[in-house]
């Protein structure tokens, strides 16, 4: 087991390496980086000493490596827009996006287990047909559409909740939460909805279909030709099996959700982290392109290690050898 | 000892509908089994033998369902029974052994969780008597050093030992009956003498009726008292296992004798019949047998094959061979 | 059966009838959730491509445009000049059903060119992967599970943003929808690859490639004749539920601003500039593309997912 979460690791470092290395060429192809920090008025003598300062005048290894070493420290420099370091930027709009991806993520999990569940085991009942139906109307939807048409229906309509921001927010030493108020509760509700819902859609078919695909198999036969019960078998016997294939895919799915909150933070004009994204391509403002792609690549690498761990709680056939492996 | 069978199925038709037409896979089979015997049910792939023993459990898949005929088990109709009611019969009264042992045990749970749930809800016993039972279910059926394994998962067995799990499974509520489907084809010849062994002195210790699902001629002689031919969803002979093996009636039954290699017959050359059983949803007007045949005459085309009821009840055909009448070698 | 032997014989009409009876035919019959899909498919795709011919108003040429006809409602006569327009008009008095049908055209040929180079990306790759195994493999599967790693949408995210930084602002415009296409098509090559790769593990493995092999076929003549006829059915239900996904990423992209530019507006840019009227009450300029994207990826959708489920009967 061991052996394995030391390979797992190795190969997320690589994963890192290889984005730090996107971001890194980011940096050094797209745009000339000393024509985005000096101004107009520049002479010869500037470019060389800048060059020098910047390291640019090195090998391309030794540049990357530097690149890296700031990395970790969390230095990727000034926003071109906005001149500020970009950490700085980053870790302000950090808080609004987390608190929002979890709220999110939370009823995409719950949500869609929960109707995945139901729609395999009533598979052929009206209400599954239904919900299945609607899921598919869910996936066809895209997320700022249904963003839109919440904000027509609660904001426009309704008038009961609000369309943009993240309303009054604490500030708890340097992390502002929006739980604590309930302009702030009220401003979470349209976004979150948003962001899970496709999520949820997702992850309810998924495991609506592992489940079905789990009580095909021999295993399930016997356990009724033992006269098991019913509810035994869906949630003892079969509940147990989907989850394992569900795991891998939701994991990655709610990593998404920090993806995908630019489209909802966007939609809100919530200040995250997915809306600076936005506006950092529009604006080309490269160093906070980088910056938010080592970030987010840090947080799909953790989820995809934790979710491996995750296997080893619930498979006892890969706690032993995974060389008998299979399944 | 009664005279009731502990199964009695009679005249069961189990039906498909396709946009093709309906298929029968079961077509009015009829036959007995009583307590202590195992009836070998024996054809090739796709002639109803597993839908037979699926349809008294009462777990057929859809589309197929019983359209006609009854299922009696020790003298009550089981084959309308529904939901609860037959769940609650099937482990306590009947138990099922499936082909491969490799799939047929849940990975995820350990062969005690699965043996006391299964002693749990059928027996009226507590945590640790239902525990006590499994271990002794599993020491029953050869599993060495019981009380340690218990523990373990099924991935931890080889192929022959999990299909003695799955047999201390079936067995485990202490039902009357067993159907045995396929139990020993996924496993190394080695162990299916062994496993067909355990079968036939579980029958004979407790007095359980098994109907033993194969199409290895080799496992009917060894453990059948008894062997039911099955032939495009048809019976086409039914008799006690000698008398069938050496002394067939059935034109299909002495092909099928003539093509298995029996150490008992001493036969130097093996015989095909020639074509192939025929699809369900294609079978020729007549007996369905008489395109293979070569005793076929015209009223074998022209009028299905009698039932065992309507002849001499032993096999199921206008012309039966006469102990004289041997198949051309 | 009886209809087999008759359908034997090889004239025009007698395929067309077999085609007709086939399982796949059948069952596309036999659900009408599928026939209707297929429908609005089509005349959305008609609509689309004839645009020129079926559009009232050509919404770039601003000739035909009249600022004075801004903001009419559907079906109401315009207070200033009386023109009537079924769809209404947006704010610079262009026709909402005349810019439906260009947008759909530059959202369906964004999703039809992004999926098709995602295929061909991937197909190839997994091919490759698949049949020549060894470090081919290795760095092609790699790649594929680090982009995986990522969601799709990001990755196109950031292949535009970068092409948008290599390209001199002059261009920006004009590259817009090939950028898009790059983006998206690149983000979408793993499915293929995955799949096809499997499939060429599966079929290099049996005795019909074998013997090609031994009879000393080329490689390539191998992929082409034998394993790729027998990956097509999983790649036409990737391709079918990828264009859905396609033309959903287009309008998301360009709804956040970093696609289609509004000169050359897809059904998202409509949308992102709909979305400005919906608080003054000129709902139509935002509802009926938003409905135009909806009845598109929903339709494309609803048949990829009965296609999956007719070419792959064990699933049912």
């Amino acid at each position: 087991m061991l052996a394995y979460i030391i390979r797992r690791m190795a190969q997320s470092i690589l994963v890192l390496f290889v984005v730090g290395l996107v971001a890194f060429s980011m940096f050094r192809f797209v745009g000339d980086p000393i024509d985005n920090m000096l101004g107009q008025e520049r002479t010869q003598a500037d470019i060389e000493r800048l060059r020098e300062q910047l390291g640019l005048d090195q090998p391309f290894v030794v540049q990357y490596w530097r690149f890296l070493e700031q990395a970790v420290q969390g230095n990727f420099g000034l926003s071109y827009r906005q001149g500020r370091p970009v950490a700085d930027i980053l870790i302000e709009r950090l808080p609004a996006t987390l608190e929002l991806a979890v709220v999110s993520g939370l009823m995409a999990l719950v949500g869609g287990i929960a109707l995945g569940i139901f729609t395999a085991i009533w598979r052929r009942g009206v209400s599954a047909n239904v919900i299945m139906t609607l899921s598919l109307v869910g996936v066809s939807l895209p997320t700022f559409l249904i963003g839109i048409l919440l904000i027509y229906l609660f904001s426009v309509e309704l008038g009961w909740l609000p369309s943009f921001g993240r309303g009054e927010v604490t500030d708890l030493g340097g992390w502002t939460t929006g739980f604590l108020t309930e302009s702030g509760l009220k401003a979470l509700i349209l976004p979150a909805f948003t962001l899970g819902l496709y999520q949820m859609t997702l992850i309810m078919r998924l495991v609506r279909t592992e489940m079905l695909e789990v009580l095909r198999m021999d295993y399930i036969r016997f356990a009724r030709a033992r006269g098991i019960r019913e509810k035994s078998i869906n949630f003892r016997h079969a509940l147990k099996n989907t989850l394992v294939p569900v795991i891998t895919i939701t994991g990655l799915q709610l990593g998404s959700i920090i993806a995908f909150a630019i489209i909802t933070e966007t939609v809100f004009q919530w200040p995250g982290v997915g809306l600076l994204f936005i506006n950092a391509i529009q604006f080309v403002d490269i160093p906070v392109m980088a910056a938010y792609l080592m970030l987010i690549s840090v947080m799909f690498v953790g989820i995809n290690l934790i979710v491996d761990m995750l296997y080893f709680v619930i498979d006892p056939r890969l706690r032993v050898d995974r060389t008998q492996g299979g399944h | 000892m009664t005279d009731t069978p502990v199964l009695s199925v009679r005249d069961l038709v189990v039906e498909i509908p396709t946009r093709h037409g309906v298929l029968r896979p079961v077509d009015h089979v009829s036959y007995d089994i009583r307590a202590g015997e195992i009836l070998g049910v024996v054809g090739e792939s796709g002639a109803g033998k597993s839908m037979g023993g699926n349809a008294v459990i009462g777990l057929l898949d859809r589309p197929a369902r019983i359209v006609a005929g009854e299922v009696l088990l020790s003298g009550q109709p089981i084959h309308d029974l529904t939901g609860d009611a037959i769940r609650r019969l099937r482990g306590k009264k009947m138990g099922m052994i499936f082909q491969d042992p490799l799939t047929s045990l849940n990975p995820l749970l350990t062969i005690g969780e699965q043996l006391t749930e299964t002693i749990l809800e059928h027996l009226d016993v507590g945590q640790t008597e239902a525990r006590k039972r499994a271990i002794a279910a599993l020491e029953e059926v050869g599993i060495p050093a019981a009380a340690q394994r218990i523990n373990s998962y099924p991935h931890e067995f080889s192929g022959g030992m999990r299909q003695r799990v799955v047999i201390a499974l079936a067995l485990c509520a202490e039902p009357d009956l067993v159907i045995a489907d396929e139990p020993t084809t996924a496993l190394d010849v080695s162990v299916q003498a062994q496993i067909v062994a355990l079968l036939k002195r579980l029958c004979r210790d407790r007095g359980v009726a098994v109907m033993l699902v194969t199409h290895d001629m080799g496992v009917i002689a060894e453990a059948a008292d008894r062997v039911a031919v099955m032939y495009a969803g048809r019976l086409a002979e039914l008799g006690p296992v000698r008398e069938v093996l050496t002394n067939a009636r059935h034109p299909y039954t002495a092909g099928l004798m003539a093509s298995t290699p029996l150490a008992s017959q001493g036969r130097k050359r093996l015989r095909q019949i020639p074509g192939a059983m025929p699809r369900l949803g294609a079978l020729p007007s007549g007996c369905a047998f008489h395109p293979r045949c070569e005793f076929a005459q015209d009223q074998c085309r022209a009028e299905p094959g009698p039932t065992l009821d309507r002849c001499d009840g032993r096999a199921a055909c206008w012309f039966p061979l006469t102990t004289d009448q041997k198949v051309s070698a | 059966m009886t209809e087999a032997a008759e359908t034997s014989a090889q004239s025009p009409t007698s395929r067309a009838r077999r085609i007709w009876d086939s399982d796949f035919m059948w069952s596309f019959r036999h659900a009408p959730v599928a026939v209707v899909s297929f429908f609005v498919v089509v005349v959305l795709i008609l609509g689309a491509v004839l645009a020129p011919l079926i559009a009232p108003h050509d919404p770039f040429d601003p000739a035909t445009l009249n600022l004075m006809n801004g903001f009419t409602p559907p079906g109401d006569a315009n207070a200033f000049t009386g023109d009537r327009f079924l769809l209404g008009t947006d704010d610079q008095g262009r026709d909402v059903f005349s810019t439906i049908l260009y947008g759909m055209r530059i959202s369906l040929f964004v999703g039809f060119a992004a999926v098709a180079l995602a295929m061909v990306i991937g197909v190839t790759l997994g091919l490759l992967a698949g049949y020549l195994g060894g470090w081919v493999e290795t760095i092609i599967m790699r790649v594929a599970d680090v982009q995986l790693t990522f969601p799709a949408i990001l990755v196109a995210m950031l292949i535009f943003g970068i092409a948008k930084g290599i390209t001199p602002p002059e261009y920006r415009d004009q590259m817009a929808i090939w950028v898009l296409i790059l983006a998206i098509g690149l983000s979408d090559w793993v499915q293929f690859a995955r799949v096809v790769r499997g499939a060429t593990l599966v079929e290099k493995s049996k005795e019909y490639v074998q013997a090609a092999r031994l009879i000393g076929r080329t490689p390539f003549s191998i992929m082409l004749r034998h394993i790729l006829p027998n990956v097509l059915n999983p790649v036409l239900v990737i391709a079918t539920i990828s264009l859905a996904l396609a033309i959903i990423a287009e309008a998301t992209l360009s709804f956040l601003g970093v696609g289609a530019p509004p000169t050359k507006p897809s059904l998202g840019t409509l949308i992102r500039i709909g979305q400005e009227f919906m608080f003054s009450g000129e709902w139509w300029i935002l509802f009926f593309p938003a409905l135009a994207l909806l009845a598109l990826a929903l339709s494309i959708n609803l048949l990829g997912d009965w296609l999956r489920d007719a070419l792959n009967p064990r699933l049912r």
